[in-house]
């Protein structure tokens, strides 16, 4: 094993145990915290992948926005039963079975992934020498100019959710 | 694809989370070494001098402080798709110059109408 | 330096019906602040729609292919009719629900220009490309149902209704995405031609990590198509939905949900048409079993429309199981004939609701042919098109999709079909009964607007017509995916 693949398996290993340690939380409190543990990890395997902007964004956005979002909903719902109350529904074996079937299947299949030739225009070195500002401006600005219009419009809508049914008086 | 590359420039960044979370922890640990330890009930009580504490200390918090996170958050992911765009305006030209002013269009529409409904202010 | 860019703004031009709804959508918004009047948003709304509608039919050729966004984004007659269903979508929704959400007391602005937003995310669906473009349109087109699903924010159940579908939704999004990593990851392309090139040349068809991408996608799609399994959150959130809105989003998120399911099956995976009809069998059968069976059982009629909206999408899917053009052909032909059935049987749900008579039980049609014929009678011809009884159209869109199937070499699935099809006539049937041979136990008033009646004029007259004439409609789909 390589060093980079050393660090990849941590990741891989420490974010499946946080992503559990998340759910099988009782108190909401203590999953939003892990799952901020969650969101730094994920934001340094961004940077494994050589996409530093998006692990910035990563900490900016999910560590430092959402989750505060979160926190709040969680505030605002007052979960104090459902902290006593049974966590889970009678079903979860089954559901346990049948994530059990998929993962043993994933893995299965693990050896049949298909490795690409090329690694196409934008090699880690190219990022290098030009940016990674740089090229993620010249790309999400030109060729993907479209999904970046749309996005402003699905921005809008979760403006106007927020507003229709949060708001206390609307007419 | 992940297992080839190693981001050395952010190794001072991974000693500074390492040392951080080493004074942190090292506060802890040496405060359980040293410091005396003889509990009694009135020292655990939550307010030693205090009244006596009333009901839980988390309380419903109004659904205002939601709809403000939410614009926040909004218009946060705005200013993030406005950060590459910035750095990459010489190479984009006019061309940039009018997508980008398309979207900041979109989203100001959405800012007048979240303050024409007054949900900035505090009902 | 200038950069050499291969998309410009030029490439817009083909988005001009999408951008006439967006500016539609943004100026209702802000002329929600100012007039406070009502019929006026819709009717600008209404006048934008057709505007789109013009756009659509007349710019560039209906049926004329052409692609921008360096093949991202196509408009063909394939998308063409989809937007057609979807911009009747939008004018029979507003028409049905002007008085009705002011019977809510949910009468606000937005609404007008959700349903815009909504209806422009499906419209991008229809011609999207590129499986990005796709999944923003996606999101868009379910960010605003989930809105409008919890529009009614004083009634528990519509609150119900809003969040429930959300989770789903945004499970099934993980589900889209999963694949379309999986599938960008074994390709190195996200263009639905680019994948479908990649299949053949690195020939990684039989890789199991290819159907796991495959699989991710359809049941990402049948989550928005209400596919059994993936049909949990329908019923409840049909239920608990603001009425008109069940019937936009029982057609508009179906039919959006059968563009990619067509576009991506027969463009991106089309070589593995014998494994992707192996996934989609046994979900059909499974769709049109759950669906006529329970909604044997249902009182509430919203609840039984629900379970039927996920029965008809088992008939429908027959059409794509068939795999030709011919068989997508009869599939979007039903669709554009369940337009119009299933908005007339929502319209005249609405009209039985009253201020404080809910009117959505069985009970509540009990004699209504003694007080009101006229409604009674629209409802009978809406059910029996449902149930697929000639001469209505319900039957010509059954009767092509079974064919098909069976042209197929599908013979079994017709046959299955057309026996949860004489299942399902009971409960169509049991609510004509109702009408006709029961006495009435109470007063019932419905209340009517002008625009109801149009909606419930042209729905009828439109389900009669394709009835009798089923070539009208026939060759316009045909010459529309065809050529």
């Amino acid at each position: 094993m390589t060093t980079p693949q050393l660090f990849f398996a941590y990741f891989a290993v420490a974010m499946t145990v946080l992503s559990l340690l998340v759910v099988t939380r009782r108190s909401p409190v203590h999953s939003i915290m892990w799952m901020l543990v969650l969101f730094i990890h994920i934001a340094a395997l961004y940077l494994f992948l050589n996409a530093e902007f998006l692990a910035a964004i990563q900490i900016i956005v999910y560590a430092g926005a959402i989750l505060v979002l979160f926190l709040f909903v969680i505030m605002m719902l007052n979960l104090k039963k459902e902290e006593t109350a049974k966590k889970y529904q009678a079903q979860w074996p089954v559901s346990a079975g049948i994530a059990i079937i998929l993962a043993a299947f994933l893995v299965l299949i693990l050896g049949k992934i298909v490795v690409l030739p090329s690694l196409g225009e934008y090699s880690i070195e190219a990022v290098k020498t030009e940016g990674i500002m740089m090229t993620t401006g010249k790309v999400l600005y030109t060729e993907f100019l479209l999904p970046f219009e749309i996005a402003s419009i699905v921005l809008l809508v979760a403006i106007i959710g927020a507003v229709v049914l949060a708001k206390k008086r609307i007419e | 694809m992940p297992g080839t590359y190693i981001p050395s420039d952010y190794l001072p960044v991974a000693i500074i989370i390492i040392f951080a979370a080493l004074v942190g922890l090292g506060a802890v640990v040496a405060g359980i070494l040293v410091r005396p330890r003889r509990p009694y009930a009135q020292k655990l009580y939550a307010y030693e001098s205090g009244n006596p504490p009333v009901g839980e200390p988390r309380q419903k918090f109004s659904v205002k402080f939601y709809i403000i996170a939410m614009l926040f958050v909004v218009f946060d992911v705005e200013a993030v798709f406005l950060y590459p765009w910035a750095v990459a305006y010489d190479k984009l030209g006019i061309f940039g110059f009018v997508e980008m002013m398309l979207f900041i269009f979109i989203l100001l529409i959405g800012y007048v109408y979240v303050w024409k409904k007054g949900a900035f202010e505090w009902e | 330096m200038e950069m050499e860019a291969t998309i410009s703004l030029l490439d817009m031009r083909l988005l001009v019906p999408e951008l006439t709804l967006i500016c539609v959508g943004l100026i209702l918004m802000l002329l929600d602040l100012v007039v406070r009047k009502k019929e006026l948003i819709a009717a600008v709304g209404i006048a934008g729609t057709l505007v789109a509608m013009y756009g659509t039919y007349k710019l560039y050729g209906f049926y004329n292919p052409q692609a921008a966004f360096a093949g991202m984004f196509v408009v063909d007659g394939y998308s063409n009719f989809f937007k057609l269903i979807f911009y009747l979508n939008i004018i029979l929704t507003i028409c049905i629900s002007l008085k009705y959400m002011a019977i809510e007391k949910a009468s606000f602005g937005e609404y007008y220009a959700l349903l815009m937003f909504s209806s422009t995310g499906m419209m991008i669906m229809a011609s999207a490309a590129d499986l990005i473009i796709l999944y923003l349109g996606l999101e868009l087109m379910a960010l605003s149902t989930y809105i409008l699903a919890g529009f009614m924010r004083n009634q528990p159940r519509s609150n119900e209704a809003a969040l429930k579908y959300f989770f789903l939704g945004a499970f099934s999004s993980a589900f889209l995405l999963y694949g379309i990593s999986l599938t960008y990851g074994l390709t190195g392309t996200t263009n639905l031609k680019g994948i479908a090139e990649a299949l053949s040349t690195l020939s990684i068809m039989d890789n199991p990590i290819t159907y796991l991408g495959l699989i991710f996608i359809i049941v990402a799609f049948g989550f928005k198509i209400a596919l059994v399994p993936f049909h949990m959150w329908a019923p409840d959130v049909y239920e608990g939905s603001p009425t008109s809105i069940t019937a936009f989003m029982s057609v508009g998120p179906k039919a959006a949900g059968f563009a990619v399911l067509g576009r991506v099956l027969f463009d991106a995976f089309a070589g593995m048409q014998v494994q992707w009809a192996a996934i989609l069998v046994p979900i059909a059968v499974l769709t049109m079993a759950t669906g006529s069976i329970i909604a044997l059982a249902q009182t509430n009629i919203k609840r039984m429309l629900a379970y039927s909206s996920i029965a008809h999408a088992g008939y429908m899917l027959l059409g794509i199981i068939a795999g030709t053009h011919d068989g997508l052909t009869s599939t979007v032909n039903y669709l554009m004939i369940y337009l119009f059935m299933n908005i007339g049987a929502f319209a005249i749900v609405i009209m039985l609701r009253r201020e404080g008579v809910q009117g959505e039980n069985l009970d509540d049609y009990m004699g209504l042919s003694k007080s009101h014929p006229l409604a009674s009678a629209l409802m009978l011809i809406f059910m029996f098109s449902l149930a697929g009884i000639p001469p209505t159209a319900g039957f010509v869109g059954k009767f092509y999709v079974f064919m098909e199937a069976i042209n197929a070499g599908y013979v079994y699935m017709a046959l299955i079909a057309v026996v949860f099809s004489a299942i399902s006539a009971f409960f169509y049937l049991r609510v004509v009964m109702y009408m006709y041979m029961k006495d009435p136990v109470k007063e019932v008033e419905l209340t009517t607007s002008p625009s109801m009646s149009i909606a419930l004029a042209v729905t009828a007259m439109m389900v009669l017509i394709f009835g009798i004439f089923p070539s009208i409609l026939l060759n316009l789909v045909r010459l529309s995916i065809l050529g």
